[in-house]
């Protein structure tokens, strides 16, 4: 596949703006740009085509089975693609005045609410633009409410092991101090290890529940309340708020505050990596510190507030407020009763898949999962020296994503699934007599896993030289 | 209530059959009894024809301006058309973080132009993958400039006040000692920095142009940072970039701003984009996402997501910055656009931003609405009014015209390529009506 | 099955140390180099940065994983081994003689082991 500018062909390019009408301004002087900008000259026709290609080496939701757990994959909706499209809401300036933004305000203002009632908080900022965003910013409550009670004991956050690695990345950014605590047996939290780890200097619990080996943690009421009598607040990193929207609520579990990640359980798309929302909730004790331009209404009038003691603004504006569109219009069209029926499908579909890869694959925990299940592919390892990651690649060969890979870190050689609920049974059953393949192929013909893919774009790139002798631009010639 | 699961209820029920158990509430055992939810407390679920009614309701309760005269680090300009087709394409929508190169290619190249885009506009060696916006940008500059006994950051005043909202949350959350410094006539006070430098200094945030729409003297201040062995940073507009100085041509260290104007509408503040390139030095301080070029084991050329290390999926809370999802999206969205306009193309849009805003500055004066700054300007620039601003204001948008913004010190103007001669006669005509 | 030569201390952590000329020079031993795999960067402190026994002063990254280094001593950091960061891949091809840093004003040290007590170790863990 060729570059963009291995594209470029001097003087080519379409006119995309008229000629300048308001006379001969033109800047002089020391500050004048004197490098030449090497962007690609292409006519739009080649620029196409040359998207069409790359499009043709992306794999979307819509090209096949797409388990990757921890992000929920889930079909994205058209019709919420279509409403953030409205121009009435893209072409809307942010500091226009607030009588020409109702509409807008009356977005945040909804969306707010709809998913304060799934989350069982009372007020929810879409300040943060992703979820590890949100992370950062439901921390900073959590420090400002130690702060305010002048509390400067509280620098610890515990995180078990089993967390996703934006946890400890984003308490730290946050200014506070990691504690790792193990999980049980069961893949839960320890409750002794996590009483041994609380004190007066416990800041909050970071708890993702479902964890991410995809069990929920029966124990979820005992371990907010050990948090909270040590004076410690308790923090829900809602990745796989999927498994349980409807159903049951991280406010009513004993937590303080949440992020959402509306690009996973909202349906809104990964675009790629981003753009994504992040919004954060809590509970009304910590309204106060949330970030700025929170939407408020009076007499069906819609106007920022500021709140009292606010940790200030972590993005500029009020977020990623398109992804918030796609969102609100998800959450209305199912409502009710599809936003619980959703997350009974998304568990379904999980504990279906796992049922039948069970007796062929080592399930890391065999227990009811709820919507996702890790295998540990240790003994296949062991025995056939194919790993993880050549049945990872290998499902590439069959035009499926990989499940997640050597995550969580506490169990060896992990694939972590996560089949949405927007998955239909023959899917599954597909994908599973495809592993099934795989699994039969380990044990006759290992070198051909070790080598897959066979029919991809490209086989498996150097990432060691990649990062050794680093290429992170194309180089011009001239 | 409109439904994207395949499955009819009997068919589930079949499903649940086939692995021994009776109902999906089955399945919630785990979840303590007294927490388990009876009921949402929400709407039913709409018919796709509905929802799509009541969001159109919705958006209607907005204006849409016809003309406006508004930046303040959000613009209005044209976007291409190819630029929305490219970027809607399903395939690069819905896709995931191309952590599975194999078959990502697609979106791996695609950050690779981009990278090298960014590095062309900027005149530096390496750019990240893009990060939330222009603000978190910033601040996640300012991170990457801290050393052990470097822990205090100077940021000029005339910087947009949405980025420094955003510099002084980071900045304290990482006990960094931001020093806000005094501007002179708007501009970056070059004495007010030498006075606040001292041996904790780590580096200088600025921009250029800067709130008030002002070209700052870069080079002076990169000098005078490097003297002191601290480092610079400039928060750029990218359009600008055509006309005046990359960051890379006055020894700035890193350069940072807000992508939107790159093919993105401004939607009401997102999503964005925020972008970062830096001299080869710093690229392992860089955060985010980071593509590179290698091979594969047949000698074919492939991109992967490289330098993973610094990150927080593999550094945890050793980790520089937090960020996973960026704006990829968006990025694609940027590099479509300096595709499409091209180098000459690039170059009209700065001119035109630039006659355009100086015309409108020409035909204001003439209105009594006086320049308060002298120092020159790129497409934005602060007058005095003769009128109460906000009166100007909703006078104006009673005619779908955005005026400029009403700041403390009179009304920030901006004009783009969008704001043409016909569209800047109207906004006079209109504004000698109001008077 | 794995090198540790005769004239070299150990640590548990899997770290080597010699005296040399005052200095006391530290690197990566054989064992550790093949756990971590194909090394893509070495983060070295600065000249001047001083460093304690027992504690991380340096980190090594493979393509998909992080490991901290640790200090046998106390002391300050003299010299640091600029040549790896050019070519990281030399601490897999030569351990013992890619160096990471040598040390200076060393006030103590921490356990340090022979090759024959290191051996155990290794074969403890491997």
């Amino acid at each position: 596949m060729k570059l963009l500018f291995e594209r470029s062909v001097k003087g080519r390019g379409s006119d995309i703006l008229p000629d300048i009408t308001t006379g001969t301004y033109k800047p002089e002087g020391k500050y004048l740009r004197q490098s030449r900008m090497h962007l690609p000259e292409i006519s739009e026709v080649d620029l196409g085509r040359h998207y069409t290609q790359l499009m043709k080496q992306t794999h979307g939701v819509n090209d096949g089975f797409y388990p990757l757990g921890s992000c929920t994959m889930k079909y994205n909706p058209r019709v919420d693609e279509e409403t953030a499209s409205l121009p009435s809401f893209t072409q809307i300036h942010p500091l226009q005045p607030l009588s020409t933004v109702q509409g807008c305000m009356e977005v945040l203002y909804k969306a707010e609410k709809l998913l304060c009632e799934i989350t069982g908080m009372d007020a929810m900022t879409f300040e943060p633009a992703a979820g590890a965003h949100g992370e950062y910013t439901g921390l900073l409550l959590i420090r400002k409410y130690h702060q305010d009670r002048n509390d400067s004991e509280r620098v610890n956050i515990i995180v078990p092991d089993s967390a996703h690695g934006t946890n400890p990345a984003s308490a730290a950014m946050a200014g506070f101090k990691v504690v790792n605590i193990p999980s049980n047996d069961r893949g839960g939290v320890d409750l002794d290890a996590l009483r041994a780890a609380v004190g007066k200097d416990t800041a909050g619990l970071m708890l993702t529940n479902p964890n991410t080996l995809g069990l929920f943690d029966p124990n979820i009421l005992e371990i907010t309340k050990i948090v909270h009598e040590a004076g410690g607040l308790c923090y829900y990193d809602g990745a796989n708020l999927n498994a349980i929207m409807g159903r049951v609520r991280p406010g009513d579990m004993g937590f303080d505050c949440v992020h959402l990640n509306l690009h996973k359980t909202f349906a809104t798309p990964h675009g790629g990596g981003g753009p994504g929302s992040g919004p954060v909730g809590c509970k009304d004790f910590l309204k106060k510190f949330l970030p700025c331009h929170m939407v408020e209404e009076r007499d069906e009038f819609y106007y920022f507030a500021d709140p009292e003691k606010s940790m200030g603004q972590v993005r500029s504006f009020y977020g990623n407020f398109l992804v918030v569109v796609k969102a609100l219009t998800y959450i209305l069209t199912l409502g009710k009763k599809g936003i619980p029926e959703a997350s009974g499908k998304a568990v379904l579909n999980a504990n279906y898949m796992m049922h039948q890869l069970k007796d062929h694959y080592h399930v890391a925990y065999d227990q009811i999962c709820m919507h996702e299940f890790v295998l540990g592919l240790d003994d296949l390892k062991k025995k056939t020296g194919v790993s993880a990651m050549d049945i990872a690649k290998g499902s590439l060969d069959y035009g499926i994503h990989p499940p997640t890979m050597y995550f969580p870190l506490i169990v060896h050689e992990a694939l972590m699934f996560e089949p949405a609920e927007t998955e239909s049974r023959e899917t599954i059953d597909e994908a599973v007599k495809i592993y099934l393949d795989l699994y039969e192929k380990a044990h006759s013909d290992p070198e051909y896993l070790h080598n897959a893919p066979h029919h991809c774009p490209i086989g498996r790139p150097d990432d060691v030289k990649a990062a050794r002798e680093p290429v992170l631009k194309y180089e011009f010639n001239d | 209530m409109g439904r994207y699961i395949p499955e009819t209820l009997s068919e589930q029920e079949a499903m649940l059959k086939d692995i021994g158990y009776s109902s999906i509430d089955d399945l919630y055992s785990m979840v303590p009894e007294k927490v388990r939810l009876k009921g949402l407390n929400i709407p039913e679920g709409k018919s796709e024809m509905e929802v799509l009614e009541d969001m159109k309701e919705i958006a209607d309760h907005n204006t849409v301006f016809r003309s406006i005269f508004r930046g303040a680090g959000v613009y209005a300009h044209h976007i291409p058309a190819i630029v929305k087709t490219i970027t809607s394409k399903e395939e690069f929508v819905t896709a995931y973080t191309p952590y599975q190169a194999e078959i990502s290619q697609g979106v791996l190249q695609s950050i690779f132009e981009y990278q090298t885009q960014i590095c062309e506009l900027t005149g530096l060696d390496v750019s990240n993958a893009s990060v939330y916006d222009g603000a978190v940008a910033a601040a996640e500059a300012i991170f990457m400039t801290l050393e052990r006994n470097k822990d205090e950051i100077l940021v000029s005043d005339t910087i947009d006040p949405e980025t420094l909202a955003v510099i002084r949350t980071y900045c304290e959350s990482r006990s960094v000692k931001v020093t806000l410094l005094q501007n002179k006539d708007h501009l970056t006070d070059i004495e007010e920095v030498k006075k606040n430098l001292n041996e904790r200094t780590a580096g200088l945030y600025i921009e250029s142009p800067n709130f008030y729409g002002l070209i700052e003297d870069i080079e002076a201040f990169a000098a005078l940072m490097h003297e002191n062995k601290a480092r610079i940073i400039e928060g750029c507009d990218p359009v600008s970039l055509a006309l005046y100085k990359a960051p890379g041509e006055m020894d700035v260290d890193i350069a940072v701003g807000e992508g939107q104007q790159l093919g993105l509408p401004m939607g009401f503040g997102g999503p964005y984009l925020g972008f970062m390139s830096c001299k080869k030095e710093l690229m392992r301080k860089l955060p985010g996402r980071i593509v590179g070029e290698t091979t594969d084991h047949e000698g074919r050329r492939a991109f992967v997501l490289t330098l993973q290390a610094r990150e927080q999926h593999i550094r945890r809370e050793k980790a520089s910055s937090n960020i996973c999802s960026n704006e990829a999206l968006c990025a694609m969205t940027a590099s479509v656009y300096l595709a499409a306009m091209g180098p000459k193309g690039m170059e009209k849009l700065a001119l035109s931003c630039y006659s355009n805003s100086h015309y409108l500055a020409e035909k204001l004066n003439e209105l009594g609405f006086r320049r308060t700054d002298e120092g020159e300007f790129f497409d934005e620039f602060l007058t005095s009014s003769p009128v109460d601003p906000f009166v100007l204001e909703e006078k104006l948008a009673e005619k779908k015209i955005l005026s400029g913004l009403p700041v403390k010190e009179g009304i920030l103007w901006c004009a783009t390529e969008l704001n043409t001669r016909e569209k800047i006669d109207e906004l006079i005509a209109a504004i000698r009506e109001v008077m | 099955m794995f090198k540790n030569p005769e004239e070299l201390k150990y640590t548990k952590t899997h770290e080597w140390v010699k005296e040399e000329d005052g200095l006391y020079v530290v690197g990566l031993t054989d064992f550790a180099q093949d756990a971590l795999g194909d090394i893509v960067f070495v983060n070295l402190p600065s000249v001047g940065d001083p460093v304690t026994a027992g504690e991380a002063f340096s980190d090594v990254e493979s393509v998909k994983a992080v490991s901290d280094v640790f200090s046998p001593v106390t002391g300050v950091v003299a010299e640091v081994n600029e040549a790896i960061v050019d070519d990281p891949a030399s601490v897999n091809s030569d351990c013992y003689g890619s160096w990471l840093i040598k040390v200076a004003d060393v006030t103590g040290t921490e356990e340090l082991l022979d090759a024959k007590a290191y051996e155990e170790v290794c074969a403890n863990e491997a």
